[in-house]
């Protein structure tokens, strides 16, 4: 979308006015909005385009070491990622590690997922310990959280692991 | 699982429109969706056909065993013609992206599986592999999330997700790894907007975290004096902690909207009056209505109906018109393409109808 103002640049503030009780929203490129003085929310906060089209530009101190790519698994470059914005696969995620972090501390604030805990269907013994440690947690939570119900669940869960390492 | 004929089933997906829910005068719905990918596969983006046929069989194979989906209805994206896409669309049961792609691969074996009891499914194939979904009437951010967090635990006990020790759930795009989680509210806040009060507000909303957009999702322009609000992250928090967080700010917000409904009454009785009435009027009468000026109207109506200075017609009425006054849907019902002059015709007989068949709105108000 190109700046209404100029006509010339892509817009990338997009600003929601009220006027006469008519909202309209007037798209502005960077140096129309400064003119505008709308600037400074933006600069604040350099929208993810942004980001990542300095991916690869070199090494930051908050970036590290760039990694070489592309993903093994699926063949994503860093180019296909900076001019879409998504990853190609699971893996991509270990090949850009270093990179994502800086990108997911931006975006969310955070790197470490503090949702639900996700246990995968087991195939076998290994999986099944590993299962075991998870349940584990989701039990002292569930107990914590006083959901008994719940709780009372994991335990069964948990005893049928048990039972079946046993074996 | 039964393939969906849409013709004889008119009102798929549209369970929320009732206006059952918690404040169903200000707010629509309330839609929860979670965002899961398949270990083993690449993401929709880098995946081949064949990747994308054996996704649909996989999780196909494992819904046909959920009790919880035993009614439900699967649509393959792939046999239907565009304006059944854009139907979905409108529905907001699909995204722009799944309809509006012109390029085949990208959507082959894309589906939409929805239970026919429970306001619940999911999309297979979309950005992500799978998104849980759920959409209820009114306020009831809780209520949503416990459907798709039931259904996402039975599913991911026989699924193996792509899943981080850091990361989390992992997403085709980063700003939805983690929970995969995104809870939006539609609301309609004319109080807030009359009083110029609203940019306060919306201003209010970025700094805690949430976010807004128009009815029809990101880049949509706001129209009617809808917004759709929500959680601008998914990584770092739990999903309680988004979901509480957004009915917390969201309430607020319901509730400044009440107050400034209850300001314009006071001090603005007869403009307020008068601009509902006048609303009315137009959507009674008029012989061409374009989209943006009909939403434009049902909101001076929504509001006319919350401050009970009208009688009727009901919310549902409303909701229904707002659907099915849609560009695709009138053609549906046309059964043609219409040009945009006729599209304004036909939206203006559509309305009309739907406002006909009720009872006039009081005694005085008769023709």
């Amino acid at each position: 979308m190109l700046c209404d103002n100029c006509g010339n640049n892509e817009a990338e503030v997009h600003l929601t006015q009220i006027v006469d009780n008519e909202m309209t929203t007037v798209h502005l490129c960077p140096a129309c909005a400064a003119d505008k003085g709308l600037d400074a929310g933006a600069s604040k906060n350099p929208p993810l385009s942004d980001f990542l089209a300095q991916m690869g530009k070199g090494p930051t101190a908050e970036e590290g070491t760039f990694a070489a790519g592309p993903c093994n698994y699926c063949h994503t470059t860093v180019d296909d990622f900076r001019r879409t914005g998504r990853l190609g696969c699971p893996h991509c995620y270990s090949i850009y590690e270093t990179q994502l972090r800086a990108i997911l501390r931006r975006i969310h604030g955070s790197t470490q997922h503090l949702g639900k805990v996700y246990v995968p269907p087991a195939s076998d013994a290994a999986d099944r310990a590993q299962r075991l440690t998870v349940l584990r947690r989701k039990l002292q939570r569930a107990v914590e959280a006083e959901d008994f119900e719940r709780a009372a669940e994991i335990r069964d869960q948990i005893r049928e692991l048990e039972a079946a390492i046993d074996v | 699982m039964n393939p969906l004929d849409l013709k004889t089933m008119p009102d798929f997906g549209l369970s929320w429109l009732d206006a059952s829910g918690p404040h169903s005068d200000i707010v629509l719905s309330t839609r929860v969706r979670i965002a899961r990918n398949l270990q083993g596969y690449p993401f929709s983006v880098r995946a081949k056909p064949a990747d994308r046929a054996a996704i649909l069989a996989t999780v196909r194979e494992v819904l046909e065993r959920n009790a919880r989906l035993e009614d439900a209805v699967l649509v393959e994206v792939d046999g239907l013609k565009p304006r059944r896409r854009q139907i979905l669309l409108e529905r907001h049961l699909v995204s722009r992206e799944l309809v509006e792609t012109d390029n085949d691969e990208s959507s082959s074996a894309a589906a939409l599986v929805s239970s026919m009891s429970e306001p619940m499914g999911l999309m297979i194939n979309e950005e992500d592999h799978l998104r849980l979904q759920s959409l209820m009437s009114g306020f009831s951010p809780q209520d949503t999330w416990r459907i798709v967090d039931g259904l996402d635990e039975e599913l991911g006990n026989e699924l193996p997700y792509a899943f981080h020790h850091e990361f989390g759930h992992l997403t085709s795009c980063p700003t939805n790894c983690g929970t995969g989680l995104r809870a939006s509210v539609l609301i309609h806040l004319p109080g807030l907007v009359l009083t110029k009060e609203i940019n306060k507000v919306l201003e209010g909303i970025r700094q805690v975290g949430l976010t807004f957009r128009g009815l029809y999702g990101e880049g949509s322009e706001v129209i009617g004096n809808l917004f759709q609000v929500s959680n601008q992250t998914t990584l770092g928090k739990s999903e309680e902690d988004l979901i509480d967080h957004l009915h917390k700010i969201v309430g607020q917000v319901v509730e400044y909207e009440r107050q400034a409904r209850s300001v314009l009454l006071r001090d603005a009785p007869n403009v307020i009056e008068d601009k509902v009435w006048r609303a009315y009027g137009l959507l009674r009468y008029a012989r061409s209505l374009a989209f943006d000026e009909m939403m434009n109207l049902l909101s001076g109506v929504r509001l006319g109906l919350s401050l009970k200075l009208l009688q009727g017609p009901s919310v549902y009425v409303l909701n229904r018109i707002m659907i099915f006054a849609q560009h695709a849907h009138l053609e549906e019902a046309s059964e043609g393409s219409l040009s945009p002059g006729e599209l304004d015709i036909q939206r203006a007989n559509y309305v009309r109808t739907a406002l006909g068949t009720v009872k006039p709105p009081s005694a005085e108000s008769s023709d």
